[in-house]
């Protein structure tokens, strides 16, 4: 039987050194433009914890770049 | 994202972060190291157009915005320069940054991997390359934009001058079966280019446009009338026309674009900028993230999906979003994405809300004792107001104000570390109320109100003056005007803050379960998603069985055989212990609000009442039965809905058939149905194909007056065109012909077009004529969208909140919508949506509570004369009178209340007020404005004047 309050100290200190780099979430996004971005929202507020990867400096993707939307002409920014 | 091991529920992904040189806590995002770098090279984000620095941030409004440094930095490449080290105020620079590698554990992945705009440099044709006058229309977007190279003038490369003759180039890259381009229809070009011309017009009202186009494909809600608009301007050319680039005109740069037209042949013509209308490639290395995911891609590169479950990619537990299942639109990539979202919560429910963490926040502190004690925050907004505002004489001005104890300047207030010093400071001199004078508060006043809540200050306390919609972006060109309408503005914002009250708002409970509307494939879709997630579903349906207009359509374009999915769904339905289906059902009445609905349905000689806290919307659509082409009168006529019926079920006659004739747009683009029901052109060549497999020899005609097949669609019209199916085109002007003929004994259809190549009248006898009857929207919209307070589009068809963002909720609270009601759609798209809302649903029922304003009516009842003019004043039912002491006084109830402030205005006793808007509040801004001495001086000299 295994007794917790005697694990080897050094057993517990290799444990919670395996889990120090690990990041633990639950969805991961690939892509931050308007999809991305509004599944990660979606995801966040109905109580996930979510990782969003972008590849460039700034999420917005192509639809950051464009000037207007159509049909109705709104600013697409 | 380097590698992911493991499986669905338990991925071990590992992630490698480029270096930014920035420490992103520390940047501000000020761009003093900008100004100071000395390496210019093209700016990424302006599509090469205009240049940057080596260190920069991506665009004004990046998010994070921070600066970053890219692989042209001296430093990097040779260690030589480290200038913007020395100028960054606050020691952000720094160059020993490495990549990082991040090992994460997640149970799902969305694939919103997006698309790479096609690159026309591929082909020399395209001319890109060569000429300085040809550019994308990806140029051509960052070119109309204020943010764009050249502050949003459109200006040609060659010589900086304004384009007085624009030319569009469309399906660049699409619908092209030659080498190195796509043979599908990217589905967007058509109507972008009519905004840019739209946009240019609006740019230049001279400026000539001509677009070079195949068929117009306006299949999207409300397109046809936008395309109408963009052909009504003047000195607009839209020509139905291949075009290519001829060459340049070495004297001025023009371009030279080559095409023909039936009655004048080819031509030549001179344009001074030729934008070219790109199609939509699948991501850049799709190859590589097929190969890293585990994915499999289809032939042109996309993402492979299954048409009944469009949002699942071949990996479980890998989901694809957005563009990256098929070159779509905004509203498909959001409402995609909140589908993936929804399908994620199906699978991962178990393990909702056990990493996530709720925000904290410190004791409020009372200070309703204290004296106001004002700090006041003046934004720069990077040069936004600071390059026309004096932001520190403002700052020193604002110290001169009442109960102002502190101001200070910022370069971007709603910058993280902004935010962070307005808590620190509203603790540290002891604020009980803030100004922050920068932008709209329709966008940060969510923000500041946190800032305020951080530093234990009601969030009421907060105020914000606009000096920058209001005064620095519309004064530019008056400096010292600006900072005094500035200072104005600040000082009435001043007198405001001083009246505020703090105010509590409320959380109302969120009853757990979702009534679907409809159950056809939308609902049914909608429902099951909904009840994965452990919430109950009350699906209610009018006729007797679920299924809905889905029942009649038996294959899609995409191989999906159509019933056997449908009775598999409606098992599923039937199945599920949380779906409780109601037949034969009406709903007569629908009460309450968000999170707490109450809906009274008749359903098979009862009368129900359900509870739930979201509504979804999935009505369905009706089919128009024609009046025209003999429709009813002959045996040998039908809709393409009924012979797709007619196929299924083997009908001789039909199958048998020598000769057929389909009729496209039969009661769509007309004046009164002013919409393309998008729908049939996919269905008339699904038919086809399917009549062609069985019978090899028989004679297929398609009238139309543009082919839609969107999408990958294109390439079954492609095929069907390959195995003989004619393709004739008819105009609205000249539509075809239909008559009953008997000939040698035997019966048939004579339908009379004309041959827009040949210019001759055709008569085609058919054995059977199909009809593409529009579909309409169902004939219970109106009722149903009386009942739940939502609107309808010009065309009758719900209507969203926002048509790109908000594609799949109405601007009633709570509410949401999702398949045909909203716009006629095939199988794939009508799923798609469907889960995009039940995604929507479960961000609103997976809380327990919503919170509600506190910015709500009250009354006074000792001042409330009982007149009722509230009452009728209100457009939400929200007052009500109730028995007092004193006899009947009006009641606000505090969930309806919007906070309007309708009431207010038609009170005439002052009894009703509108917290957070108190006249005392009010006046005590507009006393602010101007003195009394002010306005007695200027009246004064008014009668002077006299």
């Amino acid at each position: 039987m295994v007794n917790n309050d005697v694990l080897p100290k050094e057993h517990m200190q290799l444990f919670s050194d395996s889990l120090k780099d690990r990041n633990f979430g639950d969805v991961m996004v690939v892509g931050g433009g308007v999809s991305g971005i509004q599944a990660s929202l979606d995801l966040a507020s109905a109580g996930f914890k979510v990782y969003l990867v972008e590849k460039g400096p700034s999420i917005g993707g192509h639809m950051a770049q464009l000037d207007k939307t159509f049909p109705t002409n709104d600013c697409s920014m | 994202m380097e590698t992911i091991e493991g499986q669905k529920g338990d991925f071990q992904v590992s992630v490698k972060t480029r270096p930014r040189y920035i420490i992103e806590d520390k940047c501000t995002g000020c761009t003093t190291c900008m100004e100071y770098c000395p390496v210019e090279y093209p700016d990424a984000f302006n599509q090469g157009i205009s240049t940057n620095k080596a260190v920069h941030v991506y665009f004004s409004q990046a998010i994070p915005l921070v600066a970053y440094i890219d692989d042209s930095c001296l430093y990097l490449s040779e260690k030589k320069c480290d200038i913007c080290h020395g100028v960054c105020k606050t020691g952000a620079i720094d160059f020993r940054q490495t990549p990082t590698r991040t090992r994460i554990n997640v149970g799902a992945v969305i694939l919103s991997s997006g698309i790479t705009p096609f690159d026309p440099s591929v082909k020399e044709e395209y001319g890109y390359s060569h000429y300085d006058n040809v550019v994308t229309s990806m140029d051509y977007e960052r070119l109309l934009s204020s943010t764009g190279p050249y502050e949003g003038k459109v200006l040609r490369a060659s010589d900086k001058q304004h384009p007085k003759n624009v030319a569009w180039i469309q399906c660049v890259g699409s619908r092209r079966v030659t080498e190195k381009d796509n043979s599908y229809c990217s589905g967007v070009c058509c109507t972008y280019t009519q905004k840019q011309l739209i946009l240019t017009k609006e740019h230049d009202m001279d400026a000539q446009c001509t677009v070079f186009h195949n068929d117009i494909r306006s299949f999207g809600k409300d397109f046809e009338r936008y395309f109408q608009r963009a052909e009504a301007l003047p000195d607009t050319r839209f020509i139905r026309s291949y075009a290519s680039i001829a060459g340049e005109n070495p004297e001025n740069k023009n371009i030279r674009v080559k095409y023909a037209t039936s009655d004048e042949g080819v031509k030549e013509e001179e344009f001074d900028m030729v934008v070219l209308s790109v199609g939509l490639n699948p991501p850049r290395a799709y190859k590589e993230i097929a190969e890293k995911f585990g994915i499999d891609v289809n032939a042109h590169g996309f993402c492979d999906i299954d048409s009944s479950n469009p949002v699942q990619t071949s990996r479980p537990g890998i989901f694809v979003s957005g563009a990256f299942q098929g070159p779509t639109d905004i509203p498909e990539s959001v409402f995609t994405a909140s589908g993936a979202g929804s399908r994620t919560g199906e699978m991962l429910n178990f393990r909702r809300g056990k990493l996530s963490r709720e925000r904290v926040y410190p004791e409020e502190r009372d200070v309703s004792a204290e004296e106001p004690r004002i700090g006041v925050f003046v934004c720069h907004c990077g040069a936004n107001i600071s390059s026309v505002v004096n932001v520190p004489s403002t700052v020193e001005y604002a110290k001169t104000l009442p109960h102002v104890v502190y101001a200070t300047e910022q370069i971007f207030s709603c910058a993280t570390n902004s935010a962070k010093e307005i808590t620190d400071l509203a603790v540290e001199k002891g604020l009980n109320r803030v100004v922050i004078a920068a932008c709209s508060p329709r966008t940060l006043e969510p923000l500041f109100r946190d800032t305020l809540r951080e530093a234990g200050l009601n969030q009421y306390y907060l105020d914000m003056a606009n000096i920058r919609e209001h005064c620095s972006w519309v004064h530019a060109r008056q400096k010292e005007e600006a900072t005094q309408k500035a200072q104005d503005i600040m000082r009435m914002s001043v007198a405001r803050a001083a009246h505020l009250e703090p105010l509590k708002e409320f959380d109302l409970p969120v009853n757990k379960t979702a009534l679907v509307v409809g159950g056809g494939i939308a609902g049914m879709t909608c429902a099951l998603s909904i009840a994965a997630q452990g919430h109950e579903v009350e699906l209610v349906e009018k006729s007797k069985d679920l299924g809905g207009m889905v029942r009649r359509i038996h294959s899609t374009l995409e191989g999906l055989d159509v019933q056997t999915y449908l009775d598999d769904l409606i098992a599923s339905v039937y199945k599920n212990p949380r779906i409780h289906v109601s037949h034969e059902a009406e709903i007569t009445d629908v009460a309450g609000y968000l999170g707490n609905f109450t809906t009274t349905v008749q359903t098979e000689g009862r009368t129900k009442t359900i509870k739930h806290g979201a509504s979804v919307l999935a009505i369905g659509a009706d089919m128009y039965k024609p009046a025209e082409y003999l429709y009813g009168e002959n045996d040998a006529v039908f809709t393409h809905l009924e012979i797709g019926e007619q196929i299924a079920k083997g009908n001789e006659a039909v199958v048998n058939a020598q000769s057929l004739v389909m009729i496209q747009c039969v009661g769509s683009r007309n004046e009164e149905f002013n919409y393309c029901s998008r729908v049939c052109c996919g269905h008339a060549v699904k038919n086809a194909l399917k009549l062609k497999e069985k019978n090899p020899d028989m004679r297929i005609y398609v009238l139309f007056r543009d082919m839609r097949t969107y999408g990958f669609k294109e390439d079954a019209y492609r095929k069907a065109s390959e195995l003989g199916v004619q393709f004739i085109r008819y105009t609205p002007e000249d539509p075809p012909e239909v008559e009953a003929v008997s000939e040698n004994g035997s019966d048939m259809i004579r339908v009379t077009v004309t041959d827009p190549i040949l210019g001759q009248r055709l008569e085609l006898d058919a054995d059977i004529l199909s009809l593409a009857a529009a579909v309409r929207p169902p004939a219970s919209i109106q009722e149903i969208a009386g009942l739940f307070k939502v609107t309808l589009s010009p065309d009758d068809f719900f209507k969203e909140a926002h048509v790109k963002l908000k594609p799949v909720e109405f601007a009633a609270d709570g509410v949401f919508l999702c398949g045909t009601a909203h716009y006629p759609k095939h199988v794939p798209e009508s799923i798609n949506q469907a889960y995009g809302a039940a995604g929507r649903a479960i961000t609103l029922l997976s809380h327990d509570t919503v919170v509600a304003s506190g910015s709500v009516a009250k009354v006074d009842e000792y001042a409330c004369v009982s007149c009722g003019a509230c009452i009728t004043a209100c457009t939400y039912d929200a007052i009500e009178f109730h028995d007092t002491t004193k006899g009947k006084k009006a009641i606000v109830n505090p969930i309806l209340c919007k906070g309007d402030g309708l009431c207010n205005a038609k009170c005439p006793t002052n009894a009703i007020v509108l917290k957070h808007f108190t006249n005392e509040a009010l006046c005590g801004q507009i006393d602010a404005a101007v003195t009394a001495e002010d306005i007695m001086e200027q009246m004064d000299a008014v009668l002077e004047e006299a």
